[in-house]
């Protein structure tokens, strides 16, 4: 660890007992990615092989009726695709063809596989591994897992990147890659940052364009932007690239932290550091504490969603002044995490995977002032009293870095300054 | 398989989910993995409702597949029955638990629960949402009413509102008012707000009103054929509807009651003069096939519009659809592939569309004016105003809501004479719509979009150049109508280029 950070006095909680739940879960599968995912690679198109259910859930959770040239669609399976596995390849063969001739735009082609064909096994690899042969080199296919039983919302980002690290070229060269989808312009303020501090071979994964896929190799050292990114970094490590250890770069602290191993890495001076980082640390922790009013001294309380939960928890816990009951997360992976869990203090109840109703039962007997959970369960939250925030915003949302961080406190004030304005009741 | 990037309806799971989530005191528990509890989202966010929907999802995942899923389906049910307490359950599959093949039916019918258990078989690889309501609706129906006493008053039930249904919850309001003019009780409402044991009592019922056909029909049948109970043809949605399921009512059940249309304005409004500029615009029309049959009649009939063209995206309609297709002497389109209906109405040029939100969408791109009329619905379907499709209040509502898109009728004038003029140009749009408004393309953009021209033979034809400087000169409202015409009269007279003076010949020959 460095100055930037100090564990608390009584220690984190990477080593504490955690709460673990297996019953009904209400969160998304792994499909849900492909609505910033398909934003983020512009020429890449996500097929899903999957049922109706898969096609209306991603729009559903698009919350958008269509795009003007949607590059993302499901394949549904009918009942003939059900009764005979190769004609399924087949179809998929042919569905894939039309597409490609309609969009020649589309430099990658994502076959995702769904609970559905992920059940009568219809192996989607080799599909890919067909379809690269016959639309190559213009066209890549890969293809991952997107489905529920497979994966949990986030985890589809996830596997979406490590299924590209494979095919990536190999580099002996020194770079830093800077993985998981982040919006362009945060991606772009975090370049510019490393790029001042004398760090300026830095790739990106994924990259915007087929064309930019950044290499990698026993060279490479890799920082994730992302706390859901365990198979990515794995494929990475198998790779040869060694992954750098922080915090998640949420909040000024988070942010700090997250540089500060990265240049650490790459032998920044401790001036140069303080040069590059000062003005924006300042800005952030101005822009935080203009949130923060409202925050300090109330409590929180995480449903299980994207994974991003111990990494907030750190940053409302220590920059934000909240007390958190509960951090629900689908999964833990302290080799992620770790560094964010030893920065938050011992206190709240650490859980991974969910019973929801007993978590609900714990919420309601609990009373947060602020609630941290999926859209299923906001409005019935409220309708008890409940403040919330929908978790889903989080990764819709620019937060990472400096100049979000503000932004990313204001996700957790707007519930509660709302409460604070409305007035309908009678004024007497 | 078929590639979809977005359809008019969910899995046919959902459909029970709607039925569900109408009702008190059922509970639904779904074999189905995590990802499927997104549904939930549809009723508490696009709906807002204040409590979650009753199903209990039994989220398997990978590792349960070799292992026991289906005890993981018992444990969801004992666990939901010992929570919540329902009066009764359904219980089903949906699109990957019906390939692991567990018997959600069977395997509750064998744990002793002391509540009815209705299973549910919706096959979700060839059947869609709208089946999946009304056969729910129909196995609850099937399963909990028992014979009962007519009640001593003359009643009704009101068949079809559910969860995320368009308008239900006003529409429910609205005819309950108009049978209570005519004397005649309500009964039971179902499935929107029943419980089991209402279900039970409607045999009690002199006869049903089956609101939607889309997700009560099965169970209006069913209770006619083994309750003799009538039930009503007509969906009250437009006045001449209205007046004649007033008059279907009165012949099934002899009630003398007068009903009191004092509120109703639609007819007022539609004869007043601002209404003259409505007169002969050409709409085209898409939605469930209940809401499009509806909106089709009071189109031309109470509106004075001219159908362009009509269609529906639920297959099991398509014979009535069709039918009405012929009455109106245009071409059915039954599809549930937007693409298909965006390529219709670019070929029709309508003035304007009546659709769902994706007509909407379709109408924002094409620079075409839109009022919803049917499901999918999307949060704004849920007004927190008054706001029924049903009986007077509807037919108000609904001329209000497909006047608004149009631009007004004084204004339409001032667009011809100062088309240019910074304020009415093309692209500032109906005047009353704000910041926000379904903004027209501007001449260029709206011009180098495929206008397809409606008659396309060999011999396609070309605009020359001065011709598509003139037509460009025509305000964007009428444009369509005029490019439409002026290709059909070319096509008409053999001419393959249109000029300035073929676009004026043609405004002389359709000149009324
Ligand atoms: S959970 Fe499975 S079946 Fe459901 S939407 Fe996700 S991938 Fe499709």
């Amino acid at each position: 660890m460095n100055d930037y950070t100090s564990i608390p006095s009584s220690g984190g909680c990477r080593d504490l007992p955690v709460l673990k739940e297996r019953g009904q879960r209400e969160v998304f599968c792994g499909l849900t990615g492909i609505i910033w995912l398909h934003r983020k690679m512009q020429d890449a198109f996500f097929l899903v092989v999957g049922s109706r259910t898969c096609a209306h859930l991603l729009q559903s959770a698009a919350g958008v009726m269509i795009f003007a040239e949607p590059r993302f669609g499901t394949a549904i399976l009918e009942e003939k695709d059900l009764a005979g596995l190769a004609d399924a390849q087949e179809e998929l063969d042919r569905e894939v063809d039309q597409l490609l001739s309609r969009r020649p735009d589309i430099r990658q082609l994502f076959l995702v596989g769904s609970c559905p064909s992920e059940v009568i096994k219809l192996d989607l690899a080799r599909a890919a591994e067909r379809l690269t042969q016959i639309h190559a080199p213009h066209v890549r296919v890969l293809n991952y897992s997107g489905s529920g039983i497979e994966t949990t919302f986030t985890e589809g980002e996830d596997a979406c990147l490590a299924s590209m690290v494979p095919g990536l070229a190999e580099t002996r060269e020194r770079e830093l890659l800077i993985v998981g989808a982040l919006p362009d312009v945060v991606e772009d303020q975090a370049l510019g940052l490393l790029n001042d501090l004398g760090i300026d071979r830095v790739r990106t994964l994924p990259a915007r364009r087929a064309d930019d896929a950044p290499e990698v190799g026993p060279n490479t050292v890799f920082a994730l932007t992302q706390p859901f990114l365990g198979e990515t970094h794995a494929a990475l490590t198998r790779r040869g690239a060694r992954h750098i250890q922080a915090p998640f770069p949420f909040g000024e602290e988070g942010t700090t932290a997250w540089l500060r191993a990265v240049a650490d890495e790459f032998d920044v001076s401790a001036e140069t550091f303080e040069r590059v980082t000062a003005a924006p640390r300042a800005r952030a922790r101005k822009a935080i504490a203009a949130q923060a009013a409202e925050l300090n001294g109330k409590s929180v309380f995480f449903f299980p969603d994207s994974q991003l939960e111990l990494p907030l928890a750190r940053f409302l816990t220590r920059e934000c002044g909240m007390d958190a009951i509960e951090v629900g997360a689908p999964f833990i992976h302290k080799g992620l995490v770790g560094p964010d869990m030893d920065l938050i203090a011992p206190g709240p109840v650490i859980s991974e995977g969910q019973d929801v109703d007993l978590q609900l039962d714990r919420a309601r007997a609990a009373r947060p002032d602020l609630t941290v959970c999926g859209l299923g369960l906001a409005n019935p939250l409220e309708a008890e009293g409940l403040a919330t925030k929908w978790a889903i915003e989080l990764v819709f949302t620019p937060v990472h870095f400096y100049e979000q961080a503000g932004d990313l406190a204001g996700l957790f004030s707007r519930p509660l300054r709302r409460r604070e304005r409305l007035r309908l009741e009678a004024a007497e | 398989m078929k590639l979809t990037v977005w359809t008019y309806e969910g899995p046919p799971h959902v459909g029970a989910m709607r039925v569900a989530t109408g009702m008190k005191g059922l509970h639904y528990v779904l074999h189905a993995p995590q990802g499927d509890t997104y549904a939930d989202l549809l009723f508490t966010m696009i709906e807002r409702r204040d409590h979650r929907p009753p199903v209990s999802y039994t989220t398997f995942q990978a590792r349960d597949l070799g292992a026991d899923t289906a005890h993981l389906f018992k444990d969801a049910c004992r666990d939901a029955y010992d929570r919540f307490q329902p009066e009764a359950i359904i219980v089903g599959a949906s699109c990957t638990a019906e390939l692991i093949q567990d018997d959600p039916g069977g395997l509750a019918e064998t744990m002793g629960l002391p509540v009815p258990v209705i299973p549910l078989e919706l096959p979700s690889y060839q059947r869609k949402e709208n089946f999946g309501c009304d056969e729910t609706f129909f196995q609850i129906v099937k399963h909990l009413t028992r014979p009962q006493e007519l009640t001593q008053r003359i009643t009704a039930n009101l068949l079809g509102p559910t969860g995320l249904g368009f308008r239900h919850r006003d529409d429910i309001q609205e005819i309950t008012a108009i049978l209570g003019d005519l004397g005649i009780d309500v009964n039971v409402v179902a499935p929107m707000g029943a419980t089991p044991a209402d279900i039970t009592r409607l045999p009690a019922a002199h006869f049903n009103v089956l609101m939607y056909p889309e997700t009560g029909e099965a169970a209006a049948r069913w209770l006619e054929r083994n309750h003799d109970q009538p039930y009503t043809k007509i969906v009250p949605i437009g006045v001449g509807a209205t007046r004649d399921f007033i008059a279907e009512v009165r012949a099934i059940t002899g009630v003398e009651g007068q009903v009191d249309d004092s509120r109703l304005r639609l007819p007022w409004y539609s004869k007043s003069v601002d209404s003259t500029y409505l007169t002969g615009k050409r709409v085209f029309l898409f939605g469930d096939a209940t809401h499009v049959k509806a909106a089709a009649r009071i189109a031309r009939d109470e509106m004075g519009f001219e159908v362009a063209g009509l269609g529906c995206y639920n297959r099991e309609f398509a014979r009535d659809i069709r039918a009405l297709a012929k009455e109106f002497g245009v071409e059915p389109l039954i599809t549930d592939d937007y693409l298909d209906v965006e390529k219709a109405i670019e070929a029709a040029q309508p003035e304007m569309i009546l659709g769902t939100q994706m007509e909407r969408h379709i109408g924002k791109r094409l620079g075409i004016p839109c009022a919803v009329i049917s499901a999918p619905v999307h949060v704004q379907d849920f007004p927190a105003r008054y706001s029924p499709q049903m009986g007077w209040e509807g037919a108000n509502v609904i001329f209000d809501t497909w006047v608004h898109p149009l631009v007004m009728g004084l204004e339409e004038h001032l667009l011809h004479m100062f088309r240019d003029d910074f304020e009415f140009h093309d692209a500032a749009g109906p005047s009353h719509h704000g910041g926000h408004a379904p903004r027209p393309m501007d001449a260029s953009e709206r011009d180098e979009a495929p206008a397809t021209p409606v008659v396309q033979t060999d011999g396609s034809i070309v605009w020359l150049a001065d011709a598509e400087k003139e037509l460009r000169k025509i305000p964007f409202f009428v444009r369509g109508k005029a490019r439409r015409n002026t290709e059909l009269y070319a096509a008409d007279k053999g001419v393959s280029e249109i000029s300035v003076d073929t676009l004026y010949e043609a405004k002389a020959h359709y000149a009324r």
